[in-house]
């Protein structure tokens, strides 16, 4: 063997580690049940597992699924818009701009099952805000057929991280906003409105549109907060398929494949998207 | 005032309502076990509870563990991608990035398909083998975060003249790793250890699946039973996730104050 191959070789060994990690506890086990749809449980191919995500009740439970996501990722990329933009072009104080984005540090990590306890004990049945309602203003939340365990429920507490996520990931991009472009449509006699719809948004949008997209997949895929909330009776996709793994609900072991398969699908998409749009968004920001 | 001004501040206000009328809710409904009046009895209650002493310290070991085997790997391969295959670094940055996409349960369960009992590798045959699961699964998901930070906290370094330098000096691999290296990029490898943390301690959906008894679950298990605790655990769990991206942040601030290299 010569030094050039044996210098490559050991180049290529130093990865190895990572390598057979990845392999082994990232693409393997995902490539299995991405296959594992494709067959039936004695082991020939079969479009069977994929045509059965097409009934009624597995449609259901994608479609809330989607609306959740939907919902939570436009409400929190909105919202969080609003908040970057006052931060980065409201003049608002320096304090309120740090503290804004250090807390949108924690409280995107601040998910899972204790985010669920927050909002029952603020939205719940004897939750703080329901009862000064009633107490204070004599008006019945529950009456108005609001329930926390609900789609309205779940997508209010998921806002919770996602509009955190939107102003970690916006600020850079409004930060990145010239003020020459300002001043030059200001100078060619262009109101506030037009500097945002012809200038300011279209430059904006490619990560308006990113990082909803990242919203959507980052509620797509939470399990924890939906599960502590509604325990079962929302039936999203990944409670389906945690209770599928748990005790083959669906009778069909490679159907659940099919059902995970669905999931990657989807977050995939929405992955590639964002990451498209934000190869777009990129050419502004140099 | 500007009209943009006022509009900001609107929008400052709406944010502070939703963000913190949910905690202080929280707070206000983990003091209410008494009847009539404010005690700290939910705290009380949940710190006397020894399953809550055991899963906490349960969480918190498996969180070393995997802070510990994580930087065990991901430095020493940002290191190497630097130095020797710079080629490489797209197709492994895709990679570190496939937890966010590929969501923690569909992960899981293709351990469950992979590694059970009567598999060619079964980790879950045994406790220790799924504890060992375990915590490679969390090295999975904080994956994105070490390696980011990691490789953030390496662009700063001259990876390639501080090993010539060692080398020089006579340094074997491990001295060149252990004492150049890691110190070096310390700053990378403690907000990687705190954002993981946070990842580890409130994890339900990888613990619950391969039955450990870890916080999340147990936090789950609370918040089906029991009334006031759950909030008093929510207060606890914000104050831990609270924590860690204080320390988080201190670290990168520290890290920009050191003066960079040339």
């Amino acid at each position: 063997m010569s030094l050039i191959d044996r210098r490559t070789v050991v180049d290529w060994l130093g990865i190895a580690p990572f390598m057979i990690f990845a392999l082994m506890f990232l693409i393997v086990p995902t490539l299995y049940l991405v296959t594992g749809a494709f067959f039936t449980p004695d082991g020939s191919f079969t479009f069977k597992n994929i045509a059965d995500l097409f009934t009624p009740s597995i449609m259901s439970a994608y479609w809330i699924s989607i609306k959740v996501s939907v919902a939570s990722a436009l409400g929190g990329a909105l919202i969080g818009f609003f908040l970057a933009w006052a931060i980065v072009l409201g003049g608002v104080p320096a304090w309120v701009r740090s503290g804004l984005l250090t807390f949108s540090g924690v409280a995107s990590n601040f998910a899972g099952v204790p985010l669920a306890f927050a909002f029952l004990a603020t939205l719940g049945r004897t939750g703080l805000v329901t009862v000064l309602l009633r107490d204070w203003i004599g008006f019945n939340l529950y009456s108005t057929g609001f329930n926390i365990l609900s789609f309205f429920g779940l997508t209010i507490t998921y806002m919770f991280f996602q509009i955190p996520l939107m102003v970690l990931i916006l600020t850079p991009a409004l930060d990145g906003m010239k003020k020459e472009w300002r001043e030059a449509s200001e100078i060619l006699g262009a109101s506030t409105w037009q500097y945002w719809r012809m200038v300011a948004l279209p430059i904006l949008w490619p990560s308006l549109m990113g990082t909803t997209l990242l919203l959507f997949a980052n509620a797509f895929g939470a399990i924890a907060t939906a599960y502590a909330l509604t325990g079962s009776s929302l039936n999203i996709v990944p409670i389906l398929l945690y209770a599928q793994i748990r005790g083959d609900v669906l009778h069909n072991p490679n159907l659940g494949y099919a059902l995970a398969l669905g999931m990657i699908v989807i977050t995939g998409v929405s992955n590639i998207l964002y990451i498209l749009l934000r190869m777009r968004a990129e050419r502004w920001q140099k | 005032m500007k009209t943009s001004k006022i509009l900001a501040w609107i929008a400052i206000a709406i944010g502070a309502i939703y963000f913190f009328v949910p905690l202080i809710g929280t707070f206000e409904f983990s003091l209410r076990m008494r009847r009539g009046e404010y005690s700290f009895d939910a705290y009380q209650s949940v710190f006397s509870d020894i399953q809550f002493q055991q899963t906490f310290g349960f969480s918190m070991l498996m969180a070393l563990f995997t802070i510990i085997f994580g930087m065990l790997l991901v430095v020493p391969t940002a290191y190497w991608v630097r130095l020797r295959l710079p080629q490489v670094r797209p197709v492994i940055e895709f990679i570190t990035l496939l937890p966010l996409v590929i969501p923690a349960i569909v992960i899981v369960f293709g351990y469950l398909r992979l590694y059970n009992s009567s598999s060619w590798l079964p980790f879950t045959g045994s406790v220790g083998g799924t504890n060992t699961l375990l915590v490679l699964s969390y090295m999975t998901l904080s994956l994105p975060y070490m390696y980011r930070a990691v490789d953030t906290a390496m662009r700063a370094i001259d990876v390639r003249t501080l090993t010539e330098a060692a080398e020089i000096l006579g340094a074997k691999w491990p001295t060149i790793m252990f004492r150049c290296i890691f110190p070096n990029v310390m700053s990378g490898v403690l907000s990687g250890a705190f954002i993981t943390f946070a990842i580890v301690m409130g994890e339900f959906t990888m613990a619950a699946l391969l039955n450990r008894p870890a916080f999340g679950p147990y936090l789950q298990l609370v918040g089906a039973n029991k009334a006031y605790e759950p909030s008093a655990l929510a207060i606890i769990a914000f104050a831990i996730t609270w924590l860690s991206m204080g320390l988080l942040q201190l670290v990168t601030r520290f890290s920009k104050l050191t003066p960079s290299r040339p």
